[in-house]
């Protein structure tokens, strides 16, 4: 058994809220300039222009990439040979609160229905899964809302299959439109339950763009529906253009013999991601 | 498409000149607010009380701002989606405002009270924030103070880059995707 102490990991998670909020990563900001050399639109190429000067002032200002600092998201892999001093859930909640608060990152959880501002960014969403082994792997993803308005969760038939799941991918991103502000990343979902699918949905976006899905079946259909995504025309910002998304990511579970569960969790441009281990 | 340098507020003449597609360069003043407060002031409204400020001529920008550095008015200020406001718009418009700030799709509704009351709909680059407020020279807090990031701020700005979506003739400048929805 590995002890680890509760002060570790409350830094490094303060960290991971700070970094995510002002660095946009290396290969969101390539597929962006990749992105707007393909593009012959003046609109879309200005747009990602502007996205790429904004994630170099955010770096050298320390303002945040986007005034939408996002619900503070964590996934964490705990080794079965780990013990944590403290409450695991309470650490990553404390230290987000002190990163929100710190960075100067804007507090947006409220009362779902007063609309109360809970007023430091708290609860942060915390999903914990055992691994083997004697390290904690944690990911933090800073979401905004507007992103996230545009995700949907449906329950196909199993006879709808692969074409059922690519119509109701692309027509929500066509209802989406200039929305979640594209280009976006599309986060997909695909088997176990009801609630298990928007959880593989939303750590899809954990993968970095340049790495495809390592099974080659599930490679080649985020090949296709990103193909399908893009030939919407919806361009960034929605003003027209071959850039609709950057990337699409699966992760596909087993589900009952009854069910197909299909989610589509939308990350804008300004994907804030970031992970440690320890 | 043309570019214009406008002054907020904003008059009938600024507005008919506006096409969808065309490139605006604002200065003057503005106002931000975004769900809640929006909710608040169609509720003064409903109880005959006066608003935080004056709605003829106003420009409505949809952001909830990030914390102000210090030595800086604001912090990251880019727009939120627009959708969420459309419920308001029309009435707002009927009362004086000529423009809001946002990004995404508006209602027909919105669209209908652009059209019936000579108002524009800005679109500004989503997710540039720390961007945009490089054109916010000052910031003030007017209404809502414990709305926190949705209270109500003054915004002074200057040159500040905006694309017009939908213009007052009933023009949109989105990108129709190539699907049948």
């Amino acid at each position: 058994m590995r002890t680890i102490k509760a002060e570790t990991i409350h830094n490094a998670v303060v960290d991971l809220v700070l970094t995510a909020a002002r660095y946009l990563p290396e290969d969101v900001k390539q597929a962006i300039a990749d992105a707007r050399e393909n593009e012959d639109s003046a609109s879309a190429r200005e747009i990602l222009g502007q996205l790429l000067e904004n994630a170099e002032l955010a770096a050298s200002s320390g303002l945040p990439l986007c005034q939408d600092t996002g619900v503070g998201i964590f996934f964490v892999e705990l080794g079965d040979q780990v013990h944590v001093e403290g409450n695991l859930i309470e650490v990553i909640n404390k230290a987000m609160i002190e990163g929100y608060e710190k960075g100067l990152l804007r507090k947006s959880l409220c009362h779902p229905l007063t609309r109360a501002n809970t007023g430091d960014n708290s609860p942060a969403v915390v999903h914990v899964d055992i691994v083997p082994g004697d390290k904690i792997n944690i990911k933090h993803m800073a979401k905004g809302g507007g992103s996230e308005n545009m995700s949907r969760c449906t329950m196909l038939t199993p006879a709808q299959g692969w074409e059922g799941i690519k119509e109701f991918v692309v027509r929500r991103m066509a209802e989406a439109g200039p929305n979640p502000c594209p280009p976006t990343i599309v986060g997909i979902g695909i088997g176990g339950t009801f609630d298990l699918a928007p959880a593989l949905a939303k750590k899809a976006l954990f993968r970095p763009l340049s790495e495809p899905n390592p099974d080659p079946e599930l490679a080649k259909m985020e090949e296709e529906l990103l193909a399908e995504i893009n030939k919407l025309g919806i361009g960034p910002m929605g003003l027209g253009g071959k850039t609709t998304s950057l990337g699409v990511k699966i992760e596909m579970r087993p589900c009952h013999i009854a069910s197909l569960p299909l989610a589509v969790n939308v990350q804008c441009h300004s994907s804030r991601i970031k992970e440690v281990e320890i | 498409m043309a570019t214009y340098e406008l002054t907020a507020p904003l008059c009938d003449e600024d507005v008919k000149k506006l096409k969808a597609g065309d490139v605006v360069k604002l200065t003057g003043i503005i106002y931000t607010a975004r769900d809640a407060a929006h909710k608040r002031l169609c509720d003064m409204l409903d109880k005959g009380e006066e608003l935080p400020f004056d709605l003829k001529g106003a420009v409505i920008y949809y952001v909830g701002p990030s914390p102000a550095p210090e030595g800086r008015p604001i912090g990251s200020a880019g727009p939120t989606t627009s959708y969420r406001m459309d419920s308001y718009a029309p009435r707002l418009h009927s009362l004086g405002v000529k423009a809001t700030i946002g990004k995404g799709k508006r209602s027909a509704e919105v669209r209908k009270a652009l059209e019936d009351h000579t108002g524009v709909y800005f679109g500004a680059t989503g997710g540039a924030g720390a961007l945009l407020s490089q054109c916010i020279d000052k910031a003030e807090v007017i209404a809502f103070d414990e709305l926190g990031p949705e209270a109500i701020r003054k915004l002074t700005v200057t040159k500040f880059p905006l694309l017009v979506v939908n213009d007052s003739y009933g023009n949109e400048q989105y990108a129709k995707p190539n699907y049948d929805l």
